[in-house]
């Protein structure tokens, strides 16, 4: 083959490459949306499931999801904040720097369903939490944590090294100037990184499912079970139990799934213009 | 100052939390599992093909291969499509094309992985049933399901390594006279190889570990897969559907199942970040 036409045939496969990815992203989200959305309205959101989700709504599953969401971001967010905090400000490169970050890379690999299992049996059955929402948010906390780091530790490091000097030039202790320079400087990144945590929450199943069960009744407190929108949409998908509630639900998902990665490109267009 | 010190030592200590997560995860699923490997045998355990929890009979040969199998379909559809969209838009796309295409690719990764399954379950299964023959569920539809998943993580990654090129490589080879794939098959890849590396270990991780959408769509039969449409049962598809009813042995057994995973996911993050490593030294 020729050098022209070699550039010629690779580069009209990367472009069909390129273009078929996109195709199979708008099937995706055009199929779950089509076949969902007949289903979804205000009385679907707002009312409860009936025989066993067979009619009626996904209210409690609602609650269950943002339950478990907000327990995982309370925790993972100051930890997660803290140790990019510690990493970029408080130490530099050293053996516990690197043992730290291979902490937090490992972490990130840990299939969710190594969490299920470590959840049922050190928060479900060792703490005693039995399926709650606290055991299932501690949980998701630890799966999320990595990208709290991630996310924050690359923003706080693109604040200009500059600000700080200005800051312990006015006689800043070092607490001062992370609280007033480089937390509110880093804010954008650090709030990506939360909202990619609750779209992982949000659409996490295998670890909720064995650590928050699946009781479909609406939480008392936080050591309810609880049924979140993703495992109420893979129960009624995988034991048939109605095709058109599971759609309705898998429909919802996508909506929060494209409303997180909306936020998520209008935080990281706010940090572009403002650098 | 008494005050900056305090804090100074409660952020070393929160700085813990990811390792001493993964060291707690380590722990626990280690203490619930080995018992039963070492009672079982190590060797019965990984080369036994007998898997009956009710005659306390526990061999996971055949969803070791059922995992090698979808893996290995994943990343043969996954790898290339990958790095070709990589290369699309690092080198091909116009900018504001290429602006579009990143969210949207990361977009993917946030759909929900039951998402993935039941899509693959509705739309896959009966075409490659009708197509190809074979009960539908099958390695086939595992690993079409897994390449899409985790197309992000390849995409992205090779994406990054493959701007950190330096310019003057392609300048180089284009005043050379090369044509412009010429100096990406030439020159651009092979300089940004250790990234794509990293890249397809990742995907390798996400695809071994991903379980729901796995689950839905692989059928589930415990037997050795002798063609990619036969169903299969992988390490995770059967701990996430045997937990739900597992107690006493049979349920230590699909800790140990764990054990398995979780050494084969600490090997791939390991050699990833060596690999990573390497690549940032150059």
């Amino acid at each position: 083959m020729s050098a022209k036409t070699s550039q010629r045939v690779a580069k009209t496969l990367c472009w069909v490459a390129g273009l078929s990815t996109l195709a199979l992203l708008f099937f995706l989200l055009f199929y779950v949306l089509w076949r969902g959305l007949p289903a979804v309205n205000l009385r679907f959101l707002l009312s409860k499931p009936e025989s066993m989700g067979r009619s009626g709504g996904i209210f409690p599953t609602i609650v269950g999801t943002l339950a478990l969401t907000l327990v995982a971001i309370v925790i993972a967010v100051p930890a997660g904040v803290g140790t990019a905090i510690y990493l970029t400000e408080y130490t530099q490169e050293s053996t516990l720097t690197r043992l730290i970050r291979f902490g937090t890379d490992s972490l990130a690999g840990v299939p969710s369903i190594i969490f299920g299992l470590f959840g049922f049996v050190f928060f479900v059955i060792t703490l005693k939490m039995s399926w709650s929402i606290l055991a299932g948010g501690l949980t998701l906390a630890m799966m999320i944590l990595p990208t709290v780091v991630r996310t924050s530790e690359e923003a706080i490091r693109a604040v200009p090294h500059d600000l700080r000097q200005a800051s312990f030039a006015l006689g800043a202790t070092r607490w001062q100037m992370v609280t007033t320079v480089v937390l509110p400087g880093a804010l954008p990144g650090i709030v990506t990184g939360i909202v990619l945590g609750i779209g992982r929450s949000i659409g996490e199943t295998a670890a909720v499912i064995l650590t928050a069960g699946s009781s479909l009744g609406l939480p008392t407190s936080l050591l309810s079970p609880v049924r979140t929108m993703a495992v109420h949409f893979y129960i009624l998908a995988r034991e048939g139990i109605s095709d058109q509630a599971a759609w309705g639900t898998g429909a919802v998902l996508v909506i929060c799934v494209l409303l997180i990665n909306v936020v998520i490109n209008w935080l990281i267009g706010r940090m572009v213009v403002r650098r | 100052m008494f005050r900056e010190r305090l804090i100074r030592y409660l952020l070393l200590l929160v700085a813990f939390s990811a390792l001493g997560s993964l060291a707690l995860i380590t722990l626990f699923i280690f203490k619930e599992g080995l018992p039963l490997i070492v009672k079982v045998g190590l060797w019965r355990f990984i080369f036994g093909s007998d898997w009956s929890p009710s005659r306390g009979s526990f061999g996971i040969l055949s969803m070791i291969i059922g995992s090698l199998w979808v893996t290995a379909g994943a990343l043969i559809f996954g790898v290339p499509l990958g790095v070709a969209v990589a290369i699309f838009t690092a080198e091909f796309a116009p900018p504001a094309l290429t602006a579009a295409v990143r969210p949207l690719i990361q977009l993917l990764a946030g759909i929900p992985s039951v998402i993935y399954g039941f899509v693959g379950l509705t739309v896959l299964i009966p075409r490659i049933q009708r197509y190809l023959g074979g009960p539908g569920p099958s390695a086939l539809a595992g690993a079409m399901v897994l390449a899409v998943m985790i197309l992000p993580t390849i995409v992205s990654i090779s994406e990054d390594s493959i701007r950190a090129v330096p310019r003057e490589y392609r300048d180089g080879a284009l005043a050379l006279g090369a044509t412009q794939w010429q100096t990406i098959w030439r020159v651009v890849l092979p300089a940004a190889r250790s990234g794509i590396l990293t890249s397809v270990i990742l995907g390798m991780g996400r695809a071994i570990g991903e379980t729901m959408a796995v689950i839905m769509v692989v059928g589930n039969a415990l037997a050795i897969p002798f063609s990619p449409l036969q169903s299969v049962t992988t390490l995770t598809s059967n701990i996430g559907l045997e937990m739900a009813y597992a107690t006493g042995d049979h349920r230590r057994a699909l800790f140990a199942t764990g054990v398995v995973l979780f050494v084969i996911i600490m090997a791939l993050s390991m050699s990833a970040s060596v690999m990573s490593r390497g690549s940032a030294r150059r």
